[in-house]
């Protein structure tokens, strides 16, 4: 392949602390040569996309979404996973084992990888299970899932209610230096919950979810985490309450980190208004207060990393009465915009949203993985290119993904992904 | 107004309503939250009409003539559904019911494919009832018809509120001012979410009395999206000075799910009886939506006591939902 000179980008690449224009020069799937103002490559003979008035970042990281591949195909595969994820500018995505059958063996580790290789658009890390079939009964083989690639272990969609099995879930972890990811919901409190509990549940009649049924979780695993030293990764934090837990937690000393997701950082639960089964999703959209203590937790660094904890389902499943509409919103293809819209405000700069998208996810997964989230010479060439000002309508019927269950549909956004590449190669271009 | 002629009675429509049946603008009524004063005004103003219409010997008029009407009930129910009943025929509709059990919702068929369904039979008018709240929202948004919610979850149950202020309002005047107390499960209870609509929008002062398990935790933070009123959890400062003593029917497996711990203990701190009903106004007026479990919620001396119009409610329902039929589809043609 002919190497690929991105000309005159705006880089920004938290992982060297570089915010400035400049070129990439690709060659063989990685990134050959870097170079700020008007520096040229070293070497001729290259196509050139031009860059201007675009932002170059590192491809984007993932570290939940839902892939549904096995066993819910009319949801999602992974060859339409992986393609909504390169339209989203995503270039490595981690995919949670609540499939059918669960990722709780080396068998279905291998044939997610083996079908990431063979139809994937961009690089998919499977998490294993914590417990075997996210039953929260027993262990899984987390050692057998880690030496076939597992990129963490969680029961995601599932909190692991018992404590003492978590402990040991943490304790055993410590063998793999894989983190330990933790849907934390204190499921006995969340019973027959179908979105945050306060005053909009209360005009709609629906149960509520407390912020307390995920704020107590977050603090035993918290405490769980201390106990053992484990690396704790707690999943879409979404309460100001779970952000003053992690920061206090972080504050002597523990092993823990977190995400949030881009609609709890940007939508609030009077969304569910008119009871929008698209708007449902777990944890629920919370409120404003919500929304500011977690935008503090990202800039903090409280809050690690944003993942989307995409979650597809068909129409059918969501066109129905609201209790009886599955948890989830279908989210890759429209999160980065979804986020533009935080710093069009001025609640965050780019950069750092740039950073909790690429370096800091990188750094949760660790080294493993070669280079990842970063522009640095030598690192595979996965690269998004960002028109800023680019304004555009969400449209669910065009996206890539199969769950077209979005609660923005029809919304106006400002800043969208143009192009994708992926080790070198142009997976998305608009 | 209107004029209807049969048998040689004559119905005449009240022209003192601010706003005017050609005015109407809801082609469904799924619950008060949007809803104006005048509006709930003008549904009492006809409902008055609809209770001179049921007086006659001869309780029919033709102004539903050729309308098809359609129940679809979810759950049990025997008053509402026999009074939407009544109210359709007294208007002359067709009218047809049917019951969850037996049909094939018991078989999977989902519930906008019901509604299509029925709609494909003809349905001008589906009242709705089911246990999940937003069910009618979403049938709503699935067919042509009108949706009339008689009843969704823990949402609301909007002509149940009508004929509570067509009932307060028939006793004392008007609405407006009116101190009303609501004691019991408000968390779980439609019809005390609709009042509190309904109430608010009329200019009443509500009073809550809950225990703060059957307390709906937005309640307790008022904001923009519900309406503010009195909690107060002492019954007796509740009912102190009130016009309306609304008792809420309270669920027995409310015990069973843990949320209060006995039937004893519930009776001896919310019931409504003879002595705490002293507290209220000498001509406080006793409302429950029915049906009551007598002994508990209430005494069966106050459930049957001089200031009840438990029945008088039953009586009213039908007249109210006779009101909101002809304003959905007794001024079209059909």
């Amino acid at each position: 392949m002919k190497p690929i000179l991105i000309k005159g980008a705006h880089i920004v690449d938290p992982s060297q602390k570089l915010n400035a224009v400049g070129s990439i020069l690709i060659e063989e799937g990685k990134i050959a040569w870097l170079g700020t103002g008007n520096q040229k490559p070293p070497t001729d003979g290259y196509e050139v996309l031009d860059g201007k008035n675009l932002i170059a970042a590192p491809g984007f990281i993932d570290l939940h979404c839902h892939l549904r591949d096995p066993g819910q195909e009319g949801k999602e595969t992974i060859a339409t996973g992986t393609k909504a994820a390169a339209n989203g500018g995503f270039t490595t995505i981690c995919c949670m084992p609540n499939t059918e059958p669960a990722i709780d063996n080396r068998a279905i580790i291998d044939y997610v990888k083996n079908k990431a290789a063979s139809e994937g658009a961009v690089r998919v890390l499977p998490i294993g299970c914590i417990t075997r079939g996210r039953k929260g009964e027993a262990l899984a083989d987390m050692g057998e899932m880690a030496a076939a690639g597992a990129a963490a272990f969680s029961d995601d969609g599932n909190p692991v209610m018992n404590s003492r099995l978590m402990r040991q879930a943490l304790d055993y972890s410590l063998a793999f230096g894989l983190p330990v990811i933790e849907h934390c919901e204190d499921k006995v409190l969340a019973e027959n919950g179908q979105m945050n509990e306060g005053i909009i549940s209360t005009r709609l009649g629906l149960q509520g979810i407390p912020a307390a049924a995920e704020e107590s979780m977050v603090a035993r695993d918290i405490a769980l985490a201390e106990l053992t030293g484990a690396h704790l990764h707690i999943a879409h934090v979404s309460t100001a309450g779970s952000v003053e837990l992690v920061r206090a937690g972080k504050k002597r000393g523990v092993q823990v980190t977190c995400e949030v997701t881009p609609h709890h950082l940007t939508l609030t639960e009077e969304k569910v208004m008119g009871y929008d089964t698209n708007a449902k999703v777990n944890p629920p959209l919370r409120t404003q207060k919500d929304i500011e203590a977690l935008i503090a937790g990202l800039k903090d660094g409280t809050i690690d990393a944003i993942a989307t904890d995409h979650a597809p389902h068909t129409a059918l499943a969501k066109s129905c009465e609201f209790a009886f509409a599955p948890f989830g919103i279908s989210i890759l293809e429209t999160a980065f915009g979804m986020l533009m819209g935080l710093v069009n405000s001025g609640k965050i700069d780019l950069e750092l949203l740039i950073s909790k998208m690429t370096r800091e996810p990188a750094a949760i997964l660790g080294a493993r993985w070669g280079k990842l989230g970063t522009l640095e010479v030598d690192s595979p060439a996965d690269i998004v290119l960002i028109d800023p000002d680019k304004e555009w309508t969400v449209d669910a019927a065009t996206f890539a993904s199969k769950g077209h269950n979005t609660p923005l549909n029809g919304a106006k956004l400002k800043g969208k992904v143009v192009t994708t590449i992926y080790q070198g190669k142009i997976v998305f271009r608009e | 107004m209107t004029t209807w002629h049969e048998d040689g009675s004559t119905l005449v429509l009240p022209p003192k309503a601010a706003v005017t049946a050609s005015a109407w603008r809801h082609h469904h009524i799924l619950d008060l939250d949007d809803f104006t004063a005048d509006e709930i005004e003008l549904v009492l103003h006809i409902a008055d009409s609809m209770k001179e219409v049921l007086a006659r010997p001869v309780k029919k008029v033709p102004a539903l003539r050729g309308r098809t009407v359609m129940t679809l009930f979810y759950e049990n129910s025997t008053r509402t559904r026999l009074s939407f009943e009544l109210a359709a025929k007294s208007l002359s509709a067709d009218v047809s019911n049917l019951t969850a059990s037996a049909s094939s919702i018991t078989k999977g068929e989902s519930l906008i494919d019901t509604l299509l369904t029925l709609e494909s039979l003809g349905a001008d008018v589906v009242i709705m009832r089911h246990p999940q709240s937003g069910a009618p929202n979403l049938a709503a948004q699935h067919i042509k018809g009108s949706v009339i919610n008689a009843g969704d979850g823990w949402h609301a149950h909007p002509s149940q509120a009508l004929l509570d202020m067509y009932t307060m309002k028939a006793h004392k005047g008007a609405v407006k001012g009116l101190k009303v107390t609501i004691i019991g499960d408000t968390k779980h209870s439609r019809v005390s979410r609709s009042n509190i609509w309904g109430l608010t929008i009329m200019g009443a002062e509500v009073t809550v009395c809950s225990p703060p398990t059957l307390l709906p935790v937005g309640l307790r933070e008022p904001g923009d999206n519900f309406p503010r009123v009195r909690i107060e959890p002492d019954i007796n400062k509740a009912i102190a000075g009130a016009d309306v003593v609304m008792v809420l029917r309270l669920q027995l497996e409310r015990m069973q799910t843990g949320l209060l711990p006995s039937m004893r203990e519930y009776i001896q701190i919310y019931q409504v009886n003879e002595e705490r009903l002293k507290l209220a106004k000498p001509d406080a007026l006793v409302m429950h939506p029915g049906p009551m479990n007598e002994g508990l919620e209430i005494s069966s001396g106050v459930a049957h006591g001089s200031q009840s119009v438990v029945n008088e409610q039953v009586t009213n329902g039908v007249a109210v939902r006779m009101a909101l039929l002809y304003l959905l589809a007794g001024g079209k043609k059909a």
